[in-house]
C-alpha cells in the first residue's frame, strides 16, 4: 500500500483545496492518520473507496474521541526595556486550546487486501458545534458505529440516515462517554472505596463520627 | 398431623396428607422458569437445562416462553437500564404464586459493571428476590443448588394465618410499578417500599 503521505498528496490532486493533515501518533503502533475538514469529507472518502489503487472498499470501525479543554504552556524569550537597558526575560504564557471530538474511521481493502488508511474527522468544539459529517453514504458499515458514536460522545453526523441513540434509551440526555461526565449516583455499598469513591461511600454511609 | 401417627399409617398402606403439603409438594416439583436469559449467565442456565447437568430431575425444566405460563424468573445475567424496564413489566405479568432466582453477580449487585453507567445495581431494586446465587457466572450445580433452596422454601410455605406465603396474602402487591426511562437514570431509581437495604456503618 502506498504510504499516507502519497496517499494525502494524490488526494490534495483529486480534491483541489481539501486541506488534509497528517496526525502522527507517538505512541508503539505509531499509526498516523489522515485528518480531513468535514466539509469535504465526503468526496475523500469517495476517493478513498473508488481509487483503484486504494479500494478501501471496508470501513471496519467508527469510533470517538473526546479531547477536553487544554492549556498549553508556550515559553517564549523577550526583550525587554528596563531602566534604559535591555534585559532577556524567560516568558511563559498560557493558552486554552479548546476541546474537540474526533470521529476515526478504519479503513481497508478487501478487494486488495490492505489496510487500515485511518480517517478522522475534527469537529470545531464539544458543545455547540459538535458537528461532522457522516460518512455512512460511502461506507453502509457506518451506519450503527457512527449511531453509537452519536449516542456515547454526542458527535452529530450530518447527512446520516437514521441518527437516533442505539445504546442508551432515547430520553437519556447525556454523553457517557465523554471525559467529564458524571455518572448518576446509584449504587450505595462498595466494598473497597478508594479516591473518589471514598467520597461517595461517604456521602452514603457516614462515619458515626461525623454523622 | 402426628409425623409418627403418619409414619405408623403409611406403613399400613394408607396415605394421609394435608392440602398444604399437597399443593407445595405439587408446586415445588414442577417450578416452570420463564425462558430468558440476559448475558454470559444465560449459558450456564442453558447448560444446567441441556443432558448433562438436567434441570429436569428437579421438575423445572419447562423453560415457558410466555410469562403467563411461567413460575419461576431466572434473571440470568446484568440487567441493563434499558432491559430493566421490561423485566419488571415480564414480572408484573406472571401469574401468581411466582418466584424470583437472581443468578450472578450482576443480577446481585451489578458485578463487575457496578461502576458502570448503564446497568442496574441489582433486581431487587425493583422485583422481590427468593434466592440470590452469587458466582461470575454461578456454575450449573449451583443453578441446581438455589432451585434446591428454592423448593425447600416452597415445601415450607404456609398457605393460611399470618405468616402465609406472598401468594396468598391479598394484601400484598402482586405487581411492582415499571420504572420509566428518566433523562439521566431510571425514574425511579430503585422501589423504596421493596428496597431497604440494612444501614451499614463504616468503620474508618
Ligand atoms: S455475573 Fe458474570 S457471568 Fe453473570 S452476567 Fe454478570 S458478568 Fe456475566
Amino acid at each position: 500500500m502506498e504510504t499516507l503521505e502519497q496517499i494525502k498528496s494524490r488526494l490534495e490532486a483529486a480534491i483541489p483545496g481539501l486541506g488534509l493533515e497528517i496526525q502522527c501518533n507517538g505512541a508503539v503502533p505509531g499509526q498516523a492518520s489522515l485528518v480531513v475538514p468535514p466539509a469535504r469529507a465526503i468526496e475523500a472518502a469517495r476517493f478513498l473507496r473508488d481509487d483503484p489503487r486504494l479500494a478501501l472498499d471496508y470501513c471496519s470501525n467508527v469510533s470517538g474521541v473526546d479531547w477536553l479543554d487544554r492549556v498549553v504552556e508556550e515559553h517564549a524569550r523577550v526583550t525587554r526595556v528596563i531602566d534604559g537597558r535591555e534585559r532577556v526575560f524567560d516568558e511563559c504564557r498560557e493558552r486554552r486550546v479548546p476541546g474537540y471530538l474526533e470521529a476515526v474511521y478504519h479503513l481497508y481493502s478487501m478487494r486488495l487486501k490492505h489496510g487500515p488508511v485511518i480517517l478522522r474527522q475534527r469537529t470545531v468544539n464539544r458543545v455547540d458545534q459538535a458537528r461532522v459529517t457522516s460518512l455512512t453514504p460511502v461506507w453502509r458499515s457506518a451506519e450503527f458505529q457512527e449511531r453509537e458514536a452519536y449516542d456515547l460522545f454526542g458527535i452529530v453526523f450530518e447527512g446520516h440516515p437514521d441518527l437516533r441513540r442505539i445504546l442508551m434509551w432515547d430520553e437519556f440526555r447525556d454523553y457517557p462517554m465523554r471525559k467529564d461526565y458524571v455518572e448518576p449516583d446509584d449504587y450505595e455499598y462498595e466494598p473497597t472505596p478508594h479516591d473518589d469513591l471514598k467520597e461517595k461511600a461517604r456521602r452514603h454511609y457516614p462515619i458515626e463520627a461525623d454523622a | 398431623m402426628d409425623e409418627g401417627l403418619r409414619s405408623e399409617l403409611s406403613r399400613q398402606g394408607i396415605f394421609a396428607t394435608t392440602i398444604q403439603d399437597l399443593y407445595n409438594w405439587g408446586c415445588r416439583n414442577s417450578i416452570w422458569p420463564l425462558n430468558f436469559g440476559l448475558a454470559c449467565c444465560a449459558i450456564e442456565m442453558i447448560a444446567a437445562s441441556m443432558a448433562r447437568f438436567d434441570i429436569a430431575r428437579f421438575g423445572a425444566e419447562v423453560f415457558r416462553p410466555s410469562p403467563r405460563q411461567a413460575d419461576l424468573m431466572i434473571v440470568a445475567g446484568t440487567v441493563t437500564k434499558k432491559m430493566a424496564p421490561q423485566v419488571v413489566r415480564l414480572y408484573n405479568q406472571m401469574p401468581e404464586p411466582k418466584y424470583v432466582i437472581a443468578m450472578g453477580a450482576c443480577a446481585i449487585s451489578g458485578g463487575p459493571f457496578k461502576r458502570g453507567y448503564n446497568v442496574l445495581k441489582g433486581i431487587d431494586r425493583y422485583v422481590p428476590v427468593d434466592v440470590h446465587i452469587p458466582g461470575c457466572p454461578p456454575c450449573p450445580e449451583a443453578l441446581l443448588h438455589g432451585l434446591i433452596a428454592l423448593q425447600k422454601e416452597i415445601a415450607s410455605q404456609k398457605l393460611t394465618g399470618p405468616s402465609r406465603a406472598r401468594a396468598f396474602q391479598e394484601e400484598a402487591p402482586g405487581e411492582f410499578p415499571v420504572p420509566e426511562y428518566g433523562p439521566y437514570d431510571l425514574v425511579p431509581a430503585k422501589n423504596t417500599d421493596l428496597w431497604r437495604p440494612k444501614p451499614i456503618i463504616r468503620d474508618e
